[in-house]
């Protein structure tokens, strides 16, 4: 309690404050060490009671070594995470214009959709009979992401974008190998500007990559495929709207070189949440693309998981898909789960996919309706297009002022001379309270910055955000390296080594050596 | 629609300042006759009463673990999950924010992944761990993918006793990649031959323990011919809480531990997300697939984390990458990380014997079951039964019971003469009256 009498209730004097502080802390801002120092081999935070006595039956391989797990209390524990949760950037507490990445509002409503026992508490391998509901939902997502896509077919087990991607890719090499062409068909074609992930994906699957120039408008060009199409392509991976925030133009031409070749097209569904209601990828000639139902339908990002890929299949490659999938018999769902008899390329998974996560994107689907996820495309193109007619007097737009998708491209042209760099820029973004773009990527231009704000801003924060890189970038242009140089200076760490973490590797706690007391030993 | 904020006032006003009159008029680049004037003929936007109604519907019509005396194990477990830890992982800075590529405003995000690394570490009895794979089968297929690196040999050699659906994605990944896969018949008896598979053309060895029967297996005589042959074993668990309770893979000679952490923060959740488990040996670091997080200092000298050995990785290596992966399991790494600090080692040790311990009681009861035979001799919280009739049949007659009451292997391994097998799962979550149900539902379906 705080008496108010008898003390000053208005501040005076300033006094003066080094920033250093005993503790480590600043304020609110709490420095917390690792479990390991702080947790004890006999503490724990969970009350179990021993079993009654009984013969094990491990055999000979009982655990006789200690496993140096540290414990905390439950109210340790609380702490620990709480204070580390503070540490971290997140949609919630700031926009998040990370492009390619589709950082959106994550409605709650899907969080207790899926923690509902009926969902979170069934197992995948209890009795069919006991989860038609869990298999219903299943059919029903899986029924709009083929209505959004105009496709045949969806596979629903991958596990997150790369993972769909190697589903897809999967079904095209399983398709040419029906077709008798599997030692011929070896090589993809991937553009340049692609994801890492497709030419990781294509390589994985024992393709060969052969890459494809990017047009000078930042497109591909159904020329630049025709140069590299062959009996020996088995298709393409190609993403739209493609990693410079632009929707590929001749993309129908692409398709039809490519299936005019023999070839399948594949389609990076990252980007799907420019389009969703605006444009079908079935109508585009597309024979597989994964959806990231972490970005485009808002299942959470998790701080880097768990994603999921459902991939959408075109007629030509529906036969291919991995097992398990949901069939209708009537009233009753099934699953099946045994390839045989089935052309199915196989399984990806052990069990059924991210339920968890479907879940929560079907939840967010029913709450936008048809209505809804269009407009939500449209809010998000106008958003990128917003910050784009705003910034384009002040940084440099490599493929002209033209129209965007739900991302902005800027390159670093406009901060030649400067002493500005791509790096120092996106980094002074934190001291002003925003996490800064993608950087360096797309490949195909020079200092990428790569602005996807998504339809959850509101205009007011838009314009903040706007005039927020209006004034750092203005400071660029006069030259005020200090606000950039060595930035971030306000968050809860300045740059960090990542040199020296790459040269010698430190992965995890080790118990430190004893300090041995000089003079005790003497 | 309550998520998105702009008003139809703000869309025309900034139309307006990017100098459009439409807002088809930035699709511009779509070809127009594919460009949809009209939304969908789709439902409509529904508000929170209505999508709740909808989905609670579809919940309703499934059995919940937690509604029945439950036995189903075979790669996904029950246990208790304590309230902290789903609190804790709702937090919004934990679950609205991106794989932290910005370390110096991801700090939680890369501390807990440091600290899960050395717990999964600890756990596995190896060097080093990864910051999680999608889950056991996926980080399965990956450990083989990385012995072939590392021996520049392409033939797996995988144990019966591997769950069948790890099997099976090997052999996909396999097949797809072009290398080779001996798999060992289904192996109730743990009594398998896999030393004599082992030669100098084998990449890897891959047995699972406890095995998919529930057997826990010595794993030091595989580990001492795969190395005299050159060989890497890798050492698989689908249930990690055993290694409370078993000798750990790494102290057994494996090279490459990897599994399914589900048990431990997460829920069943019909089958993902999971959280894949990955360990190895320092020596191999550079091979291994997924993210790294290490430690570093920042430019004032304090310890932070960072993202670490990111060449190996395909945002900058590409078709050159040891995995395609990018995003894994974080956040379900997230929640295993805490359900272990809250358990600790006194904590996670007495979880493992009251698993045992109640699996044993199980076992005896079902002893003394006319037409049931108890065929494991040594298990952890799991084991299988052979019963006098069809294994499926006689599990679907109990759930009409409402007891959820095993695994019927043929589900898994169909057509391979295991139509009698059954494997159930016991934790700490199953009583006295749980096991006694089952015990007589048994006796009158059999």
């Amino acid at each position: 309690m705080l008496n108010n009498q008898g003390r000053p209730t208005a501040p005076k004097k300033l006094g003066a404050h080094e920033g250093k502080t005993f503790s480590g802390h600043r304020g609110l801002l709490m420095e917390e060490a690792l479990i390991f120092e702080t947790g004890r081999i006999d503490a724990t935070g969970v009350d179990l009671d021993e079993p009654a006595a009984f013969t094990p039956r491990l055999g000979t391989l009982a655990r006789e070594e200690e496993i140096g797990l540290p414990g905390l209390s439950e109210p340790e524990t609380m702490r620990h995470y709480v204070r580390l949760s503070q540490k971290n950037y997140a949609i919630d507490s700031g926009l998040y214009p990370l492009g390619s990445c589709t950082m959106k509002h994550n409605p709650r409503l899907n969080e207790s959709m899926a923690r509902l026992p009926g969902f979170a508490d069934i197992h995948p391998l209890q009795p069919q009979s006991t989860v038609q509901g869990a298999l219903a939902l299943i059919e029903e997502l899986a029924g709009w992401l083929m209505a959004l896509t105009n496709m045949e077919a969806v596979a629903m087990s991958p596990k997150a974008g790369a993972h769909g991607e190697y589903c897809g890719m999967a079904a095209i090499k399983a398709a040419i190998e029906a077709k008798g062409e599997g030692a011929t068909r070896r090589v993809v074609l991937v553009p340049e500007s692609a994801h890492g992930t497709n030419p990781a994906t294509a390589a994985a699957i024992g393709f060969e990559v052969r890459s494809v120039p990017a047009g000078e408008d930042g497109n591909v060009h159904p020329q630049a495929v025709r140069a590299l199409m062959g009996p020996d392509v088995a298709g393409i991976m190609l993403t739209n709207p493609n990693t410079c925030g632009l929707f590929e133009r001749q993309i129908v031409e692409i398709a039809q070189i490519i299936h005019e070749g023999g070839g399948y097209f594949y389609c990076d569904g990252a980007n799907f949440n420019a389009i969703v209601g605006k444009v079908r990828p079935g109508d585009l000639g597309i024979d597989a693309m994964h959806i990231n139902l972490h970005k485009t339908f808002s299942t959470p990002h998790g701080g880097g998981g768990p994603g999921s890929g459902p991939v959408v299949l075109s007629s030509r490659l529906a036969p291919f898909a991995p097992v398990p999938f949901v069939r209708r018999n009537g009233d009753h769902l099934a699953l099946v789960e045994d390839k045989v008899g089935t052309q199915a390329l196989g399984r990806l998974t052990a069990f059924h996919g991210q339920m968890g996560m479907f879940v929560r994107a079907l939840s967010y689907i029913l709450s936008h309706g048809a209505d809804g996820l269009k407009q939500a495309s449209e809010d998000a193109v106008l958003n990128a297009n917003y910050v784009r007619a705003r910034l384009a007097d002040l940084m440099s737009l490599p493929f002209g002022n033209r129209p965007c998708m739900h991302e902005v491209l800027f390159d670093d042209t406009w901060l030649k001379d400067t002493g500005v760099t791509t790096l120092d820029f996106a980094k002074a973004m934190i001291d002003e309270g925003y996490h800064p773009m993608t950087m360096y990527f797309p490949l195909v231009v020079h200092g990428a910055m790569l602005i996807e704000p998504t339809e959850s801003e509101s205009l007011a924060s838009l314009e903040l955000f706007i005039m927020t890189l209006r004034d750092l970038a203005m400071s660029a242009l006069r030259g005020e390296t200090a606000r950039f140089e060595g930035a971030p200076f306000l968050a809860p760490r300045k740059r960090l080594d990542e040199t020296r973490a790459a040269r010698a590797p430190v992965l995890r706690w080790t118990k430190p050596e004893p300090i041995v007391d000089a003079q005790a030993a003497e | 629609m309550r998520y998105l904020p702009l008003t139809d006032l703000d869309r025309s006003d900034m139309l307006a300042r990017i100098g459009v009159g439409h807002i088809d008029d930035l699709f511009a680049d779509v070809p127009s006759p594919l460009l949809l004037k009209q939304p969908l003929d789709l439902p409509r936007r529904k508000g929170e009463i209505d999508v709740a109604r909808a989905l609670g519907r579809l919940a309703s019509r499934n059995v919940a673990a937690s509604s029945a005396p439950f036995f189903v194990g075979a790669g996904a477990y029950k246990h208790h999950v304590p309230a902290t830890v789903d609190h804790l992982v709702q937090r919004s800075e934990f679950l609205t924010s991106y794989t932290p590529y910005q370390p110096e405003i991801s700090q939680g995000t890369l501390q807990y992944l440091f600290e899960f690394q050395t717990q999964v570490a600890l756990l596995t009895g190896m060097d080093v761990a990864n910051a999680s794979m999608y889950d056991g089968s996926t980080g399965t297929a990956e450990a083989v993918l990385m012995a072939h690196r590392v021996t520049r040999r392409n033939k797996a050699v995988l144990s019966g006793g591997l769950h069948p659906h790890y099997a099976e994605v090997v052999r996909t990944q396999s097949h797809l990649a072009g290398d080779d896969v001996v798999t060992l018949d289904a192996d109730v008896s743990a009594s398998e031959d896999i030393l004599s598979q082992i030669d100098a053309t084998t990449s890897c060895v891959v047995v699972q323990t406890p095995d998919f029967f529930g057997n826990p297996r010595d794993l030091c005589a595989i580990a001492e011919k795969c190395h005299a042959n050159g060989a890497l074993l890798i050492a698989v668990f689908t249930e990690v809480v055993s290694l409370g309770a078993l000798k750990s893979p790494g102290a057994m000679g494996a090279d490459i531990v990897v599994g399914e952490g589900q048990s431990i923060g997460n829920a069943l959740n019909f089958g993902g997300p999971y959280v894949g488990l990955f360990a190895t040996r320092t020596k191999y670091v550079r091979q291994m697939p997924g993210r790294l997080c290490g430690e570093t200092l920042d430019a004032e000298g304090r310890r932070g984390f960072v993202l670490t050995l990111s060449t190996r990785e395909q945002h900058i290596r590409r078709d050159k990458a040891t995995s395609n992966i990018c995003t894994n399991s974080g956040l379900c790494a997230l929640a295993f990380t805490i359900h272990l600090s809250l358990l600790g080692e006194a904590g996670l040790k007495r979880l493992a014997r009251i698993n045992h311990a109640n699996a044993v009681k199980l076992a005896d009861m079902l002893a003394g079951v006319k037409g049931v035979e108890v065929l494991n001799t040594s298990f952890f919280n799991e084991f299988t039964i052979r019963v006098a009739g069809q294994a499926a049949q006689i599990v679907e007659k109990l759930a009409t019971k409402n007891i959820l009451g095993g695994v019927p292997v043929s589900r898994l391994l169909p057509g391979k003469g295991c139509d009698d097998l059954i494997v159930l799962a016991n934790t700490e979550v199953n009583t006295d009256e749980d096991r006694a149900a089952l015990v007589a539902a048994l006796k009158e379906v059999l």
